[in-house]
């Protein structure tokens, strides 16, 4: 939420006289950088992000590859986090289970701004019957747990075209992005509605500005802090519903590895492997977490107002 | 409301009927004579709109049809007996939740930038971002299998309810924690509590009659959806423990293909949550008279 304080960019050019020139995001990354916390979530992400994406270079195993003599390893440095029941590498499960939930994460919050960001724009600067519309549809999409509406969905989606496309990680995308999309959409919204009231809107429109540049040129690119922020926000929530989903057996299927189903696996050997099954929870902790610091760190460093 | 009931209704009966593969899928394909003598038998032969238009007069009437899984049982009278077991459990995570969030909270906000703040504000954020059921295999691990404390799953004994509780309990009172720490804070700096304060209150009346009850209206409005939240079940806790209660009989439901369970798990569920939502809002009514509904 851009604030009072914030020059808007047609006020910019006066304030370049008082302090140096810097942007809105220019100006964020600097908090950004400051807020240790972020920077820790920041490079938790990086490191999980580049061993999902090098994954074949930093492990010589297969997440599939099963040998039945090596069962139940405890780590060691050939198997650095131990074998599981099939005697597959944990370590290379993860990192590939890695790629599993960053891609769930990434592409669940693309279909979420893709739906969610024109509907919420159009009903905000339009108002009107479509308005009315998306706010009765958003009323009952609340009255639900977002989980049962996503098992719900993804139990349809399983028979459809998506089911087998990436060993069932499209559905996952899927539900998850026609479910989250609502609360992007009310957001972007909430944000159109108010800014719309604001004197700069007002100048730009006395100048012949007209609606939809209006909303693309003014309000859109006001409303970006908050939305970024919503966006990281829902990546962690993605990744635990995938993992979620997996884990009570409804998501990717295997061999396709994910850290919620490999927690499931790893569930009926818990008394004798507990590893098998610390392992991916504490990567799922820890993950989250990281977003979570991340989010924090940036929704103070775009609201201008919490500016110390 | 009703309204809302009905929509629901409507679009779960046509996400049931869009699933593929019927309620009658076995390992071993049952003869089509007997699919279509079932089918019959359940009225599945009909068109989609009569199907739902006997629905829902049976559902008005409290009959929710039949499970196709568990044949001798009525959808009602499954979910009447899943309810108790997770309303029991949200109440009892409802209660830890707040009997652990608020006091952190205020001692937080009372005590502001000392080391009780800084460790309500890090339990908030840590509980706050882990998911429920990792948090859940994690206490397992510790008091199950490394302590041998609590049994891993299962429900009846008081033992039993522990593990799942907290692990419900922890995201809402991370959150009831930062929500009565920054209403404290907001309410502290407010005026009146000056004047309390300059007409010569002591700090322990302005801080219970003042500070406390004001604060406490904001943690109420969200204790209300949490409740509703909690008490109708948790789908991926109640998996994890094998606790029977409705989260986990609709995630069978759902993977057995169980229509008339899924139906009637999601109806109870929407009804549920616009009762329990309409009880809340009178109360804040009650509770503080600044709001009116119109």
């Amino acid at each position: 939420m851009t604030d009072t304080q914030q020059p808007n960019p047609s006020e910019m050019a006066e304030v370049t006289q008082a302090r140096p020139h810097r942007t809105l995001l220019n100006d964020a990354w600097i908090r950004l950088r400051r807020n240790r916390l972020a920077v820790a979530g920041a490079i938790i992400i990086l490191i999980f992000a580049l061993g999902a994406i090098f994954a074949p270079l930093i492990t010589k195993y297969n997440f599939a590859k099963q040998d039945l003599d090596s069962i139940f390893l405890q780590p060691s440095g050939v198997h650095w986090l131990g074998t599981d029941e099939l005697g597959r590498d944990v370590f290379a499960r993860m990192l590939y289970g890695a790629r599993t939930s960053l891609a769930v994460g990434i592409f669940t919050q693309l279909i979420v701004l893709l739906i969610g960001l024109p509907i919420g724009a159009f009903a905000g600067s339009k108002g009107g019957r479509v308005d009315n519309l998306l706010m009765r549809f958003v009323d009952i999409m609340y009255g639900f747990p977002d989980i049962l509406l996503i098992i719900l969905l993804s139990a349809v989606l399983r028979g459809t075209v998506f089911g087998n496309m990436g060993g069932g990680i499209f559905v996952i995308f899927l539900a998850i992005g026609l479910v989250a999309w609502v609360n992007v959409s009310r957001l972007v919204r909430g944000q159109i509605l108010s800014l719309k009231q604001r004197d700069f809107v007002t100048a730009a429109r006395a100048m012949g500005g007209k609606g939809t540049y209006i909303t693309m040129r003014h309000l859109l690119p006001n409303s970006l802090g908050p939305i970024i922020v919503s966006i990281t926000f829902g990546v962690p929530r993605a990744i635990f519903t995938e993992a979620a989903l997996s884990y009570i057996g409804i998501g990717v299927k295997p061999p396709t590895p994910s850290w919620g189903a490999m927690i499931h696996d790893g569930y009926n050997v818990m008394f004798t492997a507990p590893h098998l099954v610390i392992v991916p929870a504490v990567a799922i902790a820890l993950i989250m977490l990281a977003f979570t610091f991340l989010g924090d760190g940036l929704r103070d460093a775009l609201d201008p107002r919490s500016r110390r | 409301m009703i309204l809302v009931l009905f929509v629901v209704a409507f679009v779960t009966f046509c996400l049931m009927h869009l699933v593929p593969g019927g309620p009658w899928d076995r390992d071993k394909q049952l003869p089509q004579t007997v699919i279509d003598n079932l089918n019959r038998k359940y009225g599945l032969n009909q068109p989609f709109f009569v199907q739902f238009k006997n629905y829902i007069f049976n559902a008005v009437r409290g009959d929710l049809g039949v499970s196709y899984i568990y044949q001798d049982r009525s959808v009602t009278s499954i979910i009447m007996g899943g309810f108790p077991v997770s309303a029991t459990l949200g109440l009892v995570a409802f209660l830890i939740a707040i009997l652990v969030g608020v006091p952190l909270g205020i001692a937080a906000a009372i005590k502001q930038n000392s080391f009780v703040d800084y460790f309500a504000v890090i339990f908030a954020t840590i509980f706050a971002s882990m998911p429920n059921f990792v948090l859940g295999i994690l206490l397992m691990i510790i008091f199950s299998v490394t302590l041998h404390w609590f049994p891993t799953s299962g429900w009846g004994s008081i033992r039993q309810i522990i593990m799942p509780a907290f692990a419900l309990a922890a995201l809402p009172a991370a959150y009831m924690a930062r929500i009565s720490r920054a209403s404290m804070l907001d309410v502290t700096r407010q005026d009146y509590i000056r004047t309390a304060r300059a007409k010569g209150l002591t700090e322990r009346v302005v801080l219970v009659r003042h500070i406390l009850r004001n604060a406490m209206i904001p943690v109420i409005t969200i204790a209300g959806p949490e409740l509703a939240g909690l008490v109708t079940g948790s789908f991926i806790v109640e998996s994890l423990f094998s606790v029977p209660g409705i989260g986990r009989l609709f995630v069978q439901s759902v993977s057995q293909r169980d229509y008339g369970l899924i139906m009637g798990t999601v109806l109870f569920y929407a009804f549920a949550i616009a009762i329990i939502n309409l009880v809340v809002d009178i109360l804040y009514g009650m509770i503080d008279p600044r709001i009116r509904y119109d």
